[in-house]
């Protein structure tokens, strides 16, 4: 019921996005499907005339059919990029089996009768095809053509991954936002959409074969029109945002920016995964990202400086049980070397090659600790064993393999490590129950995700970095017995990214600079 | 008692006469319209069909007879090449037919088929108009053509002309699979085994309106078939066919009473007395007949037969077999059936002003008909 709401008042509020990805899912759909007609339909005549290669096509547009689309989007990528293109190819994929199996099978399933009746009457081939196996296969056709059509719709949200829009891009927002409301937003209009084009073409397939010749040619006419409703709605600016579905959903993304700086930018929606390459490859000139991403140094991308605080603040610090600090005292000073040592760019630096030039973790963060003078040879053990954990993501193994090295180097304690930790919550909960000892976690998360203090306090902490910090290790003290050590250095929030050379170009360093150069 | 020219001769020859005296190039030897030269057929090692050679002439019907896989089917689709031969040639009007692009051959040719194939999403009208409109005839003609077509085949065009072929039974379809083949009032009729698929009873009204079909007495016909009895209704000549080579071509009664090998013999055995009764004609067994009795019209007359009547229809008459399928254009006088079979008595005219006649009962006729039959048989042996 409190979800049915929430859609209604979610709908309301995003009417005419709601209207925009409707009508861009029916332009990827029809656009699709119109290709794959012009391809399938005569490849499948084709095949009745070559009935020897109908194993071999079928076979592979079978195959085709087999490939998870998620997987098919992701090997387009790189032939294709990203946007409407390598979206409407995918989907033409999807649809050619059903459109070939059916031309065929339709031609196939006229009696062989009718056929030799009629070219002993003296029609040509053509003829034949035109005016006898066509019009008789129509409605077998019509059924491939209407298979497509539904799979097809059902497909095209995952479009929004790469950046062509349509109802995928509330579904994966409320994916990645954990909010049933705005999943049923864009998942409901899919699945009627899928309703409303299946029910309308089983209404086509039941007229007869010469009106169908009729509507066939009208749905040639009307498939590329419907085509063009993709286009209508397209935005057009100086620049072209690509955000994370997280990004565009959350209050401390998107709107927290627009709202700050006034920022209006023509935006679309893509993969989180995708946003770099997107930005490189120049589909899109403005993106999301965290400020510490080793993408960032691999693509020459600019962090626009986040002037007037936009973002939480995400320092990262180590978190370590309290009674683990009392039953180590000399622990805490081990730990607190690394304090202050990392900046954004270093640690940029850090995830980039492990990320890009794929070193190993241990050896990036040894190399980095001998650097700074901070590595001994490892003790003996005598003693406890103190247990780490770590997110599965590069920069925590980085700094989780730091901590290791410290504690072998400067105390006679033993270390055992549990990377790869799913997220926040499994992290946080291994923590308080005992299972790890120590991680490093990040003031913004600590806040926002597992304090989740009310809106009052979060005003009064106006996003202050030290203020939040204060916040969180005070309310963790009290709360999980729980301490946070000292920062480490970086802070890793998101941020607004450009090309490094359209950047200079523009003479934009920061969010304030894009949101005057886009008002101008 | 002199024979009737008609019968004697065989429809080819006096139209055989008649082409050459209309022939322009050649008068002196008249071009058949269809020749078929050494053709044979091979898919790869089976041979279907081997060195087959026949001519027809304008008008004549011949009928490819024979047992299934004797290569009758493939021979017909030889003709409008819907099958190219492996080696030999077919002419048509003296024209070799691979000079002709397929399509214009076809549309020269009515072709009609056992499953009928009329196209399913056309109407009756608009399957019958299928080669006019492929000539570019004028809707108007064509509209005219398709309705007395119909009408002549018992489908009456107000009916049946916007019905579709699903609507219809097994004989109305192949009623209007017969009046496409027609429609463009081709020379040549391809038949292959177009009663086949039907009941007997719808088989033979059909196939009685088809020999009574004035359209079809000009055409040259070939129709495949396996079925003797037809075989013998509707030919001038029969090829029977057996393992892809022709075992006689002749006249129903020379392959009858003059089989050239056994397996002639043997594959009319089962139909003989039928096909001997439709073979011999009234007139062939005036001469065994008692002296002759001039009373005419009597109160038992059942009918009057022309002497070209077959024993057969005349064996119906008296024994008032079958008045649906006895019926023929020499019929006269309306049966009237009455209790008492001895007393019926037959009349025959031999000749159409009906002046001199014979009469007779079942037992004359048949007995004149077994003297008849033993005179052939013997005629033949010697």
């Amino acid at each position: 019921m409190e979800t049915l709401k929430e859609l209604f008042t979610f709908w309301q509020a995003q009417a005419s996005k709601l209207g925009q990805q409707t009508l861009e899912h029916i332009g990827l759909t029809a656009a699709s499907l119109l290709l794959a007609v012009l391809v399938g339909v005569p490849l499948g005549l084709l095949l009745t005339r070559r009935p020897r290669w109908a194993p071999a096509v079928l076979g592979f547009t079978g195959v085709l059919q087999t490939i998870p689309s998620i997987a098919l989007l992701g090997f387009l990528i790189p032939v294709l990029g990203i946007g409407p293109g390598p979206a409407i190819f995918a989907l033409f994929l999807y649809s050619l089996l059903p459109i070939i199996r059916n031309t065929l099978a339709g031609v196939q399933g006229v009696s062989p009768a009718v056929v030799e009746a009629a070219r002993g009457l003296g029609l040509t081939d053509g003829q034949v095809l035109r005016r006898v196996e066509l019009p008789l296969a129509l409605p077998v056709l019509f059924a491939g053509v209407r298979t497509a059509t539904v799979i097809n719709v059902g497909v095209a949200t995952l479009a929004a991954y790469i950046a062509a829009g349509g109802l995928g891009e509330f579904i994966f927002g409320g994916i990645a936002l954990n909010n049933p409301a705005m999943i049923l937003a864009g998942a409901i209009p899919a699945a009627g959409l899928a309703l409303a084009f299946d029910a309308a073409l089983a209404g086509l397939q039941r007229l007869s074969a010469r009106k169908l010749v009729r509507v066939g040619g009208a749905l040639l006419v009307l498939l590329p029109l419907l085509s063009g409703l993709y286009l209508l709605p397209r935005a057009t600016g100086k620049l072209l945002a690509g955000f994370s579905p997280e990004f565009v959903g959350r209050a401390d993304g998107l709107p927290g920016v627009r709202s700050t700086y006034h920022l209006e930018v023509p935006n679309v929606v893509i993969a989180p995964a995708l946003v770099y390459e997107a930005a490189h490859h120049k589909d899109v000139d403005v993106i999301d990202g965290y400020s510490t991403d080793g993408r960032i140094k691999a693509y020459n991308l600019r962090v626009l400086r986040d002037d007037r605080r936009a973002f939480p603040p995400y320092f990262a610090a180590p978190v370590v049980r309290q009674r683990v600090l009392a039953e180590h005292p000399e622990l805490q000073p081990v730990l607190e070397k690394l304090a202050g040592q990392i900046n954004d760019s270093v640690m940029t630096e850090l995830n980039y090659r492990v990320d890009y030039l794929h070193e190993a973790p241990r050896a990036v963060a040894l190399e980095f600790l001998r650097k700074r003078g901070l590595w001994r040879a490892p003790q003996p053990v005598r003693g406890a064993t103190i247990v780490l954990g770590s997110k599965i993501f590069s920069e925590q193994y980085i700094l989780a393999e730091m901590y290791a090295a410290l504690i072998r180097g400067y105390t006679s304690l033993d270390v055992a490590t549990k990377t790869g930790l799913g997220g926040t919550s499994i992290c946080f909960e291994a923590l308080r129950n005992g299972a790890i000892d120590l991680y490093p976690e990040y003031t913004g998360t600590g806040l926002l995700v597992l304090l989740q203090p009310s809106p009052a306090t979060l005003d009064s902490l106006h996003g202050d970095p030290k203020a939040v910090y204060q916040y969180v290790q005070q309310d963790f003290r009290r709360r999980y017995g729980l301490e946070w050590l000292a920062p480490i250095g970086f802070n890793n929030t998101y941020a607004l990214l450009m090309r490094q050379q359209q950047a200079a170009q523009l003479g934009i360093a920061s969010v304030s600079d894009l949101s005057r150069y886009l008002r101008k | 008692m002199p024979k009737l020219a008609d019968s004697t001769y065989p429809a080819y020859l006096t139209n055989l006469y008649c082409s050459a005296f209309l022939s322009v190039s050649s008068p002196h030897s008249p071009v058949p319209t269809i020749r078929v030269r050494n053709l044979s057929k091979r898919y790869g090692d089976l041979a279907v069909v081997q060195d087959i050679s026949l001519e027809l002439a304008q008008g004549e019907t011949l009928v490819l007879l024979g047992p299934s896989g004797c290569g009758k089917t493939t021979l017909l689709k030889m003709l409008n090449r819907l099958i190219e031969p492996s080696s030999g040639s077919v002419e048509v009007n003296g024209q070799d037919v691979r000079t002709q692009r397929p399509e214009q051959l076809r549309r020269g040719m009515g072709y009609v088929i056992q499953q009928v194939g009329l196209l399913p999403h056309y109407t009756v009208a608009d399957n019958i108009g299928i080669v006019p409109r492929l000539l570019g005839h004028a809707p108007a003609a064509i509209a005219q053509r398709t309705e007395a077509l119909l009408t002549r085949l018992h489908l009456p065009a107000e009916r049946f002309a916007h019905q579709y072929p699903q609507q219809l039974s097994g004989g109305q379809q192949q009623r209007v699979g017969l009046a496409r083949a027609l429609a463009a009032d081709p020379p040549i009729i391809l038949l292959d085994e177009p009663f086949g698929a039907l009941d007997p009873i719808t088989r033979a009204s059909i196939r009685r309106e088809f020999r009574e079909l004035d359209e079809l007495r000009r055409k040259t016909v070939v129709l495949v078939t396996h079925d003797v009895v037809e075989a013998f209704e509707l030919a001038d000549r029969i090829a029977l066919l057996d393992g892809g080579r022709i075992q006689q071509l002749g006249t129903p009664r020379e392959l009858l009473f003059q089989p050239a090998n056994d397996f002639v013999r043997r594959f009319f055995a089962a139909e003989r007395l039928g096909l001997q009764l439709r073979t011999l004609r009234l007139l062939d067994i005036l001469p065994f007949l008692p002296e002759a009795q001039t009373q005419r019209n009597a109160a038992n007359t059942v009918e009057t037969l022309l002497a070209s009547a077959t024993v057969q229809e005349a064996l119906e008459s008296l024994t008032n077999g079958a008045p649906a399928t006895a019926g023929s254009s020499a019929l006269t006088a309306a049966s009237k059936p009455t209790n008492n079979a001895q007393e019926q008595v037959l009349s025959i005219s031999t000749d159409a002003l009906d002046t001199a006649s014979y009469q007779l009962d079942l037992p004359q006729l048949m007995t004149a008909f077994g003297k008849a039959l033993q005179q052939e048989e013997t005629a033949w042996k010697r």
